[in-house]
């Protein structure tokens, strides 16, 4: 529910209307998570949703989304390993941590506990927190006791047997048995109860008393790429730096090998011996381990620098981390043609985008819509890989045609003045840049309306903006341009027209 | 000391029989038989627009000639910041319009210098297809020495580089041809609409081949290649109404054949 809180905008709504969440459950619409608001005017989880639509009309409802969920808890697991190394999540909405010895770095269990706390609330979740010996112990008692425990032993006896996570029928024999908490089984002998429930039933509640402990599972912290070196004397002279670039980059390299990735992105934090940081951030397009490679892009990124880099009376320490790796298999000893060429332009690519920028050599995508100053987008060329089969990117236009668009578009369009027949006639002389060109041919008008659907209140006639009328015109010269007359007669009053493009 | 000696011979950009050129044939008969069988692979070829008003004719025509010589590889067009703005933005859809183009990179350079830095580095990639470089302006940075490179790293790699300079007057270079490139008019389709692009072509300076002739030519999209367009079946005469405007200024009153100058 919190997760759905902070990553969803809610739309616009009454701001006191309770708050659900509905899944699809045994062939309804059923409440899977309330809020507060709504648990206190009497709902519950599992009520069908036209029951619940019935007793409170104004109810906000948005759907379950169970994989963004996990994601989330995934990400406060994560999160949560600043406590402890050992943590692992429960879903669908819990995570363990493991304390043992590290409650003293934070002032004692307590502390921790209060620390945890704190950050949660300060991320607007709320939480049930409990401590135990054992993980399960733990869980069930964040789950079903009444918080905070302050007795463990008791408070695991009072524990109700739902807590052993047994399934229906089991629940419902131990009910009838007259078993209500977990000290009544646990008072009785285990053997009968283990003939009659399972060895699993067994192990489980031994794991609530504490008497066996199972080891959690907990998430793979995968190992920093980090290479540092530290100097004893500050090392200034350029091919020492040089030097120490490259062994830290063939270091990267033979762990990137190990664990069959490719960085995508290095960078090198020069620690100077004043105190004084640099950084170097290179970037490319296809995954490397090349160190002569990056050790070239860097060169770039060097030169590209808008104050040299001084090391002043030396560096105490260089780093290099390497921040974004993907999958990448070993090279083959023989590229095939094709791939060759493709690493080289890649290669082409890397540079260029690292000395002008990343923004300076794109690739022109195809945007759906209409307008043409929006029919393209310009996306950096070292983020946006190549396309599998350029005939999936732009249509083939028609064969016999002539081009239908410019070749070059101004923006913003260019203001001209224009002798036309009113209402819809073209344009026949036109003034552009204080030049007179007569127009010989022309073709239009091609309508092109405004965005209404985009507009508040544009379905009303008259306020869908203005509606575009496209000519395609050629002067005596052969110059060919794209004339457009800004709304109709009938929206405007004396519309005016412009040049938005060139063609060839 | 012999500056010369310090860059290689210009014997590499010479055409030699053991090893003959690969070429592009554009289509237009007289044209191929000028250059020599087409547009030569591994050279400079330099675009004159005489005025900024015709530089979309010669960005067309620069446009076709490089996917027809880079047909499915990439091209690489880099244009300086004062293109971009001079000129305007240039069309992917216009572009896959007036000739289905290979995969496009548009590249963006600050200032002349680095756009030229720039183009060095792309010719010498061989995996592109043709390296377009767009230029306003008179280019002082593009002097001799600077042409030279440019040509002796395309031949290296057989990229071929099409020069574009809007606005310049021709100077003297490494360039394998200097065309100067202008607007023609077309072939009107049915209904007086514009046809095809025309291009009016003039080949200034050809290295070892004749030069000082002039071509209308015609780009076909679907066949990849220019079409001879003689002068007789463009059309010469007007078409279309001249509209007369009154000796005192005022145009004639409201009325919905009237004519409003807007």
């Amino acid at each position: 529910m919190e997760r759905w809180r902070a990553q969803e905008a809610p739309e616009p709504r009454r701001p006191d209307a309770p708050l659900v969440l509905v899944a699809h459950h045994k062939g309804a619409l059923r409440l899977a998570a309330i809020d507060a608001e709504a648990l206190r005017l009497g709902l519950a989880p599992g009520l069908p949703l036209a029951d619940a639509r019935a007793r409170l009309p104004g109810l906000a409802v948005a759907e379950l989304d169970e994989a963004a969920d996990r994601h989330w808890l995934a990400r406060l697991a994560r999160g949560c390993a600043r406590w402890s190394p050992r943590v692992a999540s429960l879903p669908p909405d819990g995570i363990v941590i493991d304390i043992a010895g590290v409650g003293h770095l934070f002032g004692g269990e307590a502390g921790l506990i209060a620390a945890i706390e704190e950050e949660m609330a300060g991320r607007g979740m709320t939480v049930r927190l409990a401590a135990a010996t054992t993980a399960a112990a733990a869980r069930a008692l964040a789950r079903h006791a009444t918080l905070p425990v302050t007795d463990e032993r008791a408070a695991i006896r009072a524990l109700p047997i739902a807590a052993l996570e047994l399934d229906d029928e089991a629940n419902l024999a131990l009910r009838r048995a007259g078993l209500a908490t977990i000290g009544d089984i646990a008072s009785r002998p285990a053997v009968p109860f283990a003939a009659r429930f399972g060895q699993s039933a067994l192990s489980a509640l031994r794991r609530l008393t504490g008497d066996e402990q199972a080891p959690i599972k907990t998430l793979a912290q995968p190992a920093r790429l980090r290479f540092a070196r530290r100097f004893a004397e500050p090392i200034g002279h350029r091919d020492a730096v040089a030097a120490c670039f490259a062994e830290l980059l063939s270091e990267a390299a033979a762990t990137l090998a190990e664990r069959g990735l490719g960085g995508r992105r290095f960078r090198l934090a020069l620690s100077r011996c004043d105190g004084a940081r640099h950084r170097l951030e290179v970037e490319t397009g296809l995954p490397t381990r090349d160190p002569a490679l990056v050790l070239r892009l860097l060169d770039e990124r060097i030169a590209s620098l808008a104050d040299p880099l001084d090391p002043g009376f030396g560096y105490d320490a260089i780093a290099l981390t390497v921040p974004v790796t993907q999958p990448l298999a070993d090279a083959q000893p023989q590229l095939d043609g094709h791939e060759q060429a493709e690493a080289r332009l890649a290669e082409l690519i890397n540079r260029l985008s690292t000395r002008l920028g990343p923004d300076a050599i794109c690739r022109l995508v195809p945007q759906d819509s209409h307008i043409p100053e929006q029919a393209q987008l310009a996306l950096p060329a070292i983020r946006c890989p190549e396309p599998e089969r350029r005939s999936d990117l732009w249509p083939a236009p028609p064969p016999g045609e002539p081009p239908l668009r410019p070749l070059f578009l101004f923006d913003p369009p260019q203001p001209v003045e224009v002798l036309a027949e009113v209402p819809d006639g073209p344009p026949r002389r036109f003034r552009w840049r204080r030049k007179l060109h007569e127009v010989r041919l022309y073709e239009g008008p091609e309508r092109i309306a405004g965005e209404w659907w985009k507009r508040r209140g544009g379905e009303h006639p008259g306020q869908g903006g203005l509606t575009r009328d496209y000519f395609r015109v050629e002067d005596v010269r052969g110059r060919r341009f794209w004339i457009f007359r800004h709304g109709l007669y009938a929206e405007r009053q004396g519309p005016k027209w412009f040049l938005h493009g060139l063609f060839a | 000391m012999r500056f010369a000696a310090a860059l290689p011979s210009d014997s590499v950009l010479a055409d030699s029989p053991a090893a003959p050129l690969r070429r592009w044939p554009s289509g237009c008969a007289g044209l191929d038989a000028a250059l020599a069988g087409g547009f030569a692979y591994g050279r400079v070829h330099e675009f004159y627009a005489a005025e900024a008003v015709d530089a979309a004719a010669a960005a067309g025509f620069v446009g076709a000639i490089a996917s027809g010589m880079a047909p499915g590889t990439a091209v690489l067009w880099l244009r300086s910041q004062r293109a971009a703005r001079a000129a305007g933005v240039i069309q992917a859809n216009g572009l896959n319009e007036l000739a289905a183009a290979g995969h496009g990179l548009i590249g963006v350079a600050p200032d002349d210098m680095a756009l030229l830095r720039t183009a060095a580095d792309a010719v010498r990639c061989a995996a592109l297809g043709a390296v377009i470089v767009e230029g306003w302006g008179a280019m002082r940075e593009l002097d001799l020495t600077a042409s030279r490179r440019l040509a002796l790293a395309a031949a290296k790699s057989g990229v071929p580089l099409l020069l574009l300079r809007m606005e310049a007057e021709p100077v003297p270079s490494s360039a394998q041809t200097r065309w100067r490139v202008g607007p023609a008019p077309s072939r009107a389709l049915p209904g007086n609409a514009p046809g095809r692009p025309c291009f009016e072509i003039e080949l200034l300076r050809q290295r070892s081949g004749p030069f000082g002739l002039g071509w209308q030519v015609e780009w076909d999209r679907d066949r990849g290649k220019f079409r001879e367009a003689s002068s007789a079946s463009l059309g010469g005469a007007l078409s279309g109404a001249v509209v007369s405007v009154p000796a005192g200024g005022a145009v004639a009153g409201a009325g919905s054949t009237g004519a409003q100058a807007a």
